[in-house]
C-alpha cells in the first residue's frame, strides 16, 4: 500500500451525494467501496465514519433510506437522493469548484517566478 | 431550515433510540458480511477477512458510539441522565428532600399568596377604563382632612374648574322597598347625571342617565345594580321602562348596570337614583350641609397635583364669597385608587415584606442544607472528577439538582398559594369584602405567575451556585484524601454559621414585627370606650316618611316603639341615638357660644341626638349636671349634654353648666343650654381621637331614621329576632336594617379587622420563621458535632467531663444565637420604620417586645442546640476514636 490521503472534513457528505447521484440507490458498504474506487484507491476512507454522515444527511432530508436486498442476497439499507439532496449537491459542487479554482490560481501564481 | 429540521429529528430521535440502534446493528451486520464475502472472494481466509473488515470499519464500538451521538441530541441526552441521577439522589435522601421541598414551598406559597393580594389591590385596583385619570374630589376641613362635599359647592366646583373633563357627585342613601315579604330597607345611591359616564361604565341594559336628568324638574329615574336585577326582578329583559316604588316615590327604571360594575366606596347600593337635589331634604341646598363626595375624570395632561391647586384656589374664592358657610373649607383631590386602597396598602406591603423575609429564611435554610450535603458528596465529586468528568459537567449536575428541587417546590408552593389565597379571602367578612371589589378577580393570573417564576429563578440560581462555589474544583484532589476533611469542615462551619446568624436575625425582625402588631391590636381592643359594650343589641329603624310626615308623629311613634321593646322579656333598657357609638367621627355641628366673642372660625363638634336614658343604657358616667328627662321634647327649652373633651377644649377650669351655645349665626332656634357633662363616650372608630361632642334630646329634633340600642340580660344576639318582630308588629311598614350587636360592630369594624388580620398573619409568618430558624441552628450544631466526633472523643479520652462537652456545644449554639439576636434587634429597629403607620399605641422601640423576642429566641436556640449537645456528651470516646 502506498501513501493514502485522508478524507477532508466536510467533503465526505459531498462525495456521498455525488455517488448516490451517479449510482441511484445504494447501500452503505456500496457507497464506501464506490468512493474508494472513484478516488482510484488513493483515499483512505474509514468506513465507520460513513454511517453518522449518512444519518446526518438523512436527518437533513437530503437522502432517504429503505430496507432492501443486496446483489448477493444480503439484507441491507439502501439510500437514495431526494430533491433537497440534489439541490444541495448542485450548490456544494459549484461552491467546491469555485474554491478549488481560486486555490489553483493562487497556488499556480506563487509557483510562477515571473 | 436544514439545521432546524435535523435538530428536530435528533430530538425526536431521543425517544426511538432503541429501535434505531437495533436497525443500525443489522445494517452494520450486513455491511460486515458483504465486506467479508468480498474479501474472501479476493482470496483471504475467513478469519483475515473478518479482521480486515472490522479494521476498515474503524472499530465496531466506536462506530456505534458515533452513530448514537449523531442520532440523538447529546445535550438533552445528558440532561435526561442528570435528571434521572438527580431524582435518584433526592430519592435516596428523603429526609433532606422532604425538608428542603417543604421549607421552600412554604416560603414560595406565603409570598405568592400575599403577592396575589398585592397584585389585586395595588396593581389593578379600579375596574374602570383608564383608571389613572380618575380622581376623588371632595372638601377638606381642619378636623376631617377628607370630608363631605355640599351640593352648592359641588355645583360651583363643576362650573369653575379647569382641570376636569367631568366632575360628578354621589351620596349613599337608603330606601324602603315594598316586597312580597314586607317592607325591606335597601341601600341606594344618589348620583349626578354624568356619574357612570365619568367612571367610563355603560349600562348592560337600557340607557345611561341623560344630561340634566338629575335636576328637580326631570322625572325620577333609577338604574339597577346587576345583582338587584337578578334577585328582585328575576333578570327580566323587559324591566327597562317599568316603575318601582322607593320609599313611596315612583321611579322609572332606565337601565341595569353590568355584573362587572363595582363602586368600592358604596358597593352595596342596589338602586342608583339621580340626585334631584332639594327634593329629599333641605340639606342639599344648604352650603354648610355636607353629605356628598365627588369623582372626576382629569383632562388629558392635567396631573392630580395641578387639579388640587386648581380646586384649592376655587375653594378659597368660595371662602371669600361665602365666609359664613365656607370658612376653613378647602379641597382635596387624590387618585381614586388612593381612596379605595389607601388604607390597606401599608398593611399589604407589610405582609409582603413579611412573606419575603420568610422566603429568605427558607432559602437560606435550604442553601445550608445543600452545603451539608455537598460536604458529604465531596468524595463522590472527587471520584467523578478523577474519572474524567469535566468541571463543567460536574457543575451541570448541581444546576440540574438545584433546578429540579426548585421546580418541585415551586409547583407545590404554587398550588398551596392558590389554596392559601382563597382561604385568606374566605376569612374576610362579607361586608368587608364588599368594599374590596378589586379582590374579586384574585387568583393565579399573569402577574402572579411572573412573580412566582422570578422567585423560582432566583432560588434556582442560589441553589445551583451554593454547592458549586462550595466545591471549588481545584480542591478536588484533596477530596480523595481522608485527612483534608478537618479543614474543609471548618470552612463550611464558618459559612453555615454565618447563614444561621442571618436566619436568626430575620426571625427576630419578624417576631418583633408580630409582637408590635399584636401589641397594637391589644391596645386597640382596650382603648377606653367609656361605655359597656357587652349585652348590647342594636338595630336601625327607618320610619316611612309618608306615614310619619310630622315631627310630633315621629316622637309618639318612637315612644310607643321603645315602650314595646322595653316590655320584652330579657330587655333591661332601651334607648336610641342618631349614630352608633364606636363607628366614626362626623355628623358634626358648628357651634358658637352666647356671650363670647366670635372670630368666625368653625368650632366643629360631633352632634348626636339621643333619648333620655341613652347614657344609662350604654353605661356612660355622668360627670356633672343631669341627664335628659323623658319629657324633654320640642315644647321644652332646648338643652344639650357635652363630653369632657368639650369641657377641656372650650371650658378649661370653668363650669360649663348653664352656658349657652348656638349655630354660627346664633339664630334663636339654635340656642341651647348645657345641662350636663358626661365621660368621653367613644364615638369614633377605635384608632381615632376623641372629639368634643354635644348630645341633644332626640325629641327636640326628631328624625325618621335612628339607631336603637337594647341592653339585655341574656345573650344579646338571641334577642334580636324578637325585637325585630316587635317593631314589625307595631308597624309592618318600618324598615329595620343593620341588626347586630355592639361587640360585633366593634370587632368587625375595618380598623379592628385590619389590625387583627395583620397581627395574625405576621404572627404566623414569625412563628414559621422561628421554626425554620431553629431547624437551621439545629442543623449547623448537629453537623458541627458530627464533624467533631473525633475531637470530642480525644477530649473525653483525655479526661473531659460529659458536662464540659455539653457546655462546649451549647456555647457554640449560644454564640450564634447571641449574634443573630443582636443583629436582628438592630435590623428590626430599622425595619419597623415600615410599621409606623400601622402601629397603634405601641412604639417602634417597645422595650417589652424587643426584650420578649430576645428571650424567646434565646430559649428556642437553647432548645435547638440542646439535642446535639446531648448527643455530643453521650459520645463513647473508644468508638469515636476507632471509627475514624
Amino acid at each position: 500500500m502506498g501513501e493514502k490521503a485522508d478524507v477532508w472534513q466536510g467533503t465526505l457528505a459531498l462525495m456521498v451525494l455525488k455517488t448516490l447521484e451517479s449510482m441511484g440507490s445504494l447501500h452503505g458498504y456500496g457507497i464506501a467501496r464506490r468512493i474508494e474506487q472513484t478516488s482510484g484507491d488513493v483515499l483512505s476512507l474509514n468506513y465507520g465514519t460513513l454511517y453518522p454522515a449518512l444519518l446526518k444527511l438523512e436527518q437533513e432530508g437530503a437522502i432517504v433510506s429503505e430496507w432492501g436486498v443486496s446483489e448477493n442476497n444480503r439484507k441491507a439499507k439502501f439510500y437514495k437522493l431526494t430533491r433537497v439532496g440534489r439541490k444541495q449537491l448542485e450548490r456544494e459542487t459549484s461552491n467546491w469548484e469555485q474554491t478549488t479554482a481560486i486555490l489553483a490560481r493562487f497556488l499556480g501564481g506563487t509557483e510562477d517566478p515571473a | 431550515m436544514k439545521r432546524l429540521r435535523a435538530a428536530l429529528r435528533r430530538l425526536v430521535g431521543m425517544f426511538s433510540a432503541g429501535r434505531r440502534e437495533q436497525e443500525f446493528a443489522s445494517e452494520i451486520e450486513g455491511h460486515l458480511q458483504m465486506h467479508i464475502e468480498d474479501n474472501v472472494r479476493a482470496g483471504m481466509t475467513q478469519e483475515d477477512a473478518r479482521r480486515d473488515a472490522l479494521l476498515k470499519l474503524g472499530g465496531l464500538e466506536q462506530t456505534r458510539q458515533a452513530y448514537r451521538e449523531r442520532g440523538t441530541a447529546p445535550f438533552f441526552e445528558t440532561l435526561w441522565q442528570d435528571l434521572r441521577f438527580a431524582l435518584r439522589q433526592l430519592g435516596k435522601n428523603p429526609g433532606f428532600t422532604i425538608t428542603a421541598v417543604l421549607m421552600l414551598s412554604l416560603g414560595i406559597a406565603a409570598s405568592v399568596a400575599i403577592f396575589a393580594f398585592v397584585d389585586a389591590a395595588l396593581l389593578r385596583p379600579l375596574p374602570y377604563p383608564n383608571p389613572e385619570g380618575l380622581a376623588d374630589v371632595t372638601e377638606s376641613a381642619a378636623l376631617f382632612p377628607r370630608s363631605n362635599l355640599s351640593y352648592p359647592d359641588y355645583f360651583d366646583w363643576k362650573r369653575m374648574n379647569r382641570s376636569f373633563r367631568s366632575l360628578d357627585a354621589y351620596e349613599g342613601t337608603g330606601y324602603l322597598l315594598s316586597t312580597p315579604s314586607g317592607v325591606e330597607p335597601v341601600a341606594g345611591e344618589r348620583v349626578t347625571d354624568g356619574f357612570f359616564h365619568t367612571l367610563g361604565v355603560a349600562p348592560l341594559l337600557g340607557r345611561d342617565f341623560y344630561a340634566g336628568e338629575d335636576l328637580l324638574s326631570a322625572p325620577r329615574t333609577v338604574m339597577l345594580s346587576y345583582s338587584t336585577w337578578q334577585k328582585r326582578f328575576g333578570g327580566r329583559k323587559d324591566i327597562v321602562g317599568q316603575a318601582v316604588s322607593l320609599s313611596g316615590t315612583p321611579y322609572t327604571i332606565v337601565g341595569v348596570m353590568p355584573d362587572s360594575f363595582e363602586f368600592a366606596p358604596h358597593n352595596n347600593a342596589e338602586f342608583w337614583t339621580t340626585m334631584h337635589a332639594g327634593s329629599a331634604n333641605e340639606c342639599d341646598l344648604r352650603r354648610s350641609c355636607h353629605g356628598m363626595y365627588g369623582v372626576a375624570r382629569l383632562k388629558d395632561g392635567v396631573s392630580v397635583a395641578a387639579a388640587l391647586a386648581d380646586m384649592k384656589a376655587i375653594a378659597e374664592q368660595l371662602e371669600r364669597q361665602y365666609p359664613d358657610s365656607n370658612r376653613g373649607q378647602s379641597a382635596v383631590v387624590q387618585p381614586l385608587s388612593e381612596l379605595i386602597v389607601g388604607d390597606i396598602r401599608p398593611i399589604l406591603l407589610l405582609l409582603l415584606a413579611g412573606a419575603g423575609l420568610l422566603l429568605l429564611i427558607a432559602c437560606v435554610n435550604v442553601a445550608s442544607l445543600l452545603l451539608v450535603r455537598s460536604e458529604s458528596r465531596r468524595r463522590e465529586i472527587a471520584v467523578r472528577g478523577a474519572l474524567g468528568a469535566s468541571p463543567l459537567r460536574l457543575a451541570r449536575q448541581f444546576v440540574t439538582e438545584g433546578v429540579l428541587l426548585v421546580f418541585g417546590s415551586s409547583l407545590l408552593g404554587l398550588v398551596c398559594a392558590v389554596f392559601a389565597s382563597q382561604a385568606l379571602l374566605r376569612l374576610i367578612p362579607f361586608d368587608m369584602l364588599r368594599h374590596m371589589p378589586y379582590l374579586r378577580g384574585l387568583g393565579l393570573n399573569f402577574h402572579v405567575a411572573c412573580f412566582a417564576l422570578a422567585i423560582a429563578a432566583l432560588a434556582a440560581v442560589i441553589f445551583s451556585l451554593t454547592p458549586i462555589v462550595r466545591l471549588s474544583f481545584d480542591e478536588m484532589r484533596e477530596g480523595l484524601t481522608e485527612g483534608s476533611r478537618g479543614s474543609a469542615g471548618v470552612l463550611w462551619r464558618r459559612i453555615g454559621a454565618n447563614l444561621t446568624v442571618l436566619e436568626l436575625a430575620i426571625a427576630v425582625v419578624l417576631l418583633v414585627g408580630a409582637g408590635l402588631l399584636g401589641k397594637s391590636f391589644y391596645h386597640l381592643l382596650h382603648v377606653d370606650l367609656n361605655f359597656q359594650p357587652d349585652h348590647l343589641a342594636t338595630l336601625s329603624v327607618s320610619l316611612p316618611d309618608k306615614t310619619y310626615p310630622k315631627e310630633e308623629q315621629i316622637v309618639v311613634a318612637r315612644r310607643q316603639l321603645l315602650d314595646r321593646i322595653a316590655a320584652l322579656p330579657g330587655v333591661v333598657a332601651v334607648a336610641t341615638t342618631s349614630q352608633l357609638p364606636a363607628s366614626s367621627n362626623g355628623n358634626t355641628d358648628w357651634i358658637r357660644f352666647v356671650g363670647r366673642e366670635y372670630n368666625g372660625k368653625h368650632n366643629e363638634v360631633n352632634e348626636r341626638d339621643i333619648t333620655a336614658n341613652f347614657f344609662s343604657t350604654v353605661k356612660t358616667r355622668l360627670i356633672r349636671g343631669r341627664f335628659f328627662t323623658p319629657d324633654e321634647d320640642g315644647t321644652k327649652p332646648r338643652v344639650v349634654i357635652i363630653n369632657q373633651a368639650f369641657v377641656r377644649l372650650y371650658f378649661p377650669n370653668q363650669d360649663p353648666l348653664g352656658a349657652r351655645i348656638g349655630d354660627t349665626a346664633l339664630s334663636p332656634k339654635s340656642i341651647r343650654e348645657i345641662v350636663g357633662v358626661v365621660d368621653d363616650l367613644r364615638e369614633a372608630s377605635l384608632d381615632q381621637p376623641i372629639l368634643p361632642a354635644i348630645y341633644a334630646p332626640a325629641d327636640q329634633s326628631p328624625d325618621t331614621y335612628f339607631n336603637v340600642i337594647v341592653r339585655t340580660s341574656q345573650d344579646e344576639k338571641t334577642l334580636l329576632p324578637t325585637i325585630v318582630a316587635a317593631v314589625h308588629e307595631f308597624d309592618p311598614g318600618i324598615g329595620v336594617p343593620d341588626e347586630s350587636t355592639i361587640l360585633e360592630h366593634i370587632n368587625d369594624s375595618q380598623t379592628a379587622y385590619l389590625h387583627r388580620s395583620s397581627a395574625w398573619l405576621v404572627g404566623g409568618f414569625a412563628v414559621m420563621a422561628l421554626l425554620l430558624g431553629m431547624i437551621g441552628l439545629y442543623g449547623v450544631i448537629a453537623y458541627s458535632v458530627s464533624q467533631r466526633t473525633r475531637e470530642i472523643g480525644v477530649r473525653m479520652a483525655l479526661g473531659a467531663q460529659r458536662e464540659m462537652v455539653q457546655r462546649m456545644v451549647l456555647k457554640e449554639g449560644g454564640r450564634l444565637a447571641m449574634a443573630g439576636i443582636a443583629l436582628g434587634l438592630v435590623c428590626s429597629l430599622a425595619a419597623t420604620l415600615l410599621l409606623r403607620s400601622v402601629l397603634f399605641g405601641a412604639q417602634r422601640w417597645d422595650v417589652e417586645t424587643l426584650g420578649g423576642v430576645a428571650l424567646l429566641l434565646a430559649a428556642a436556640a437553647l432548645l435547638a442546640s440542646y439535642i446535639p449537645a446531648r448527643r455530643a456528651a453521650s459520645i463513647n470516646p473508644v468508638e469515636a476514636l476507632r471509627a475514624e
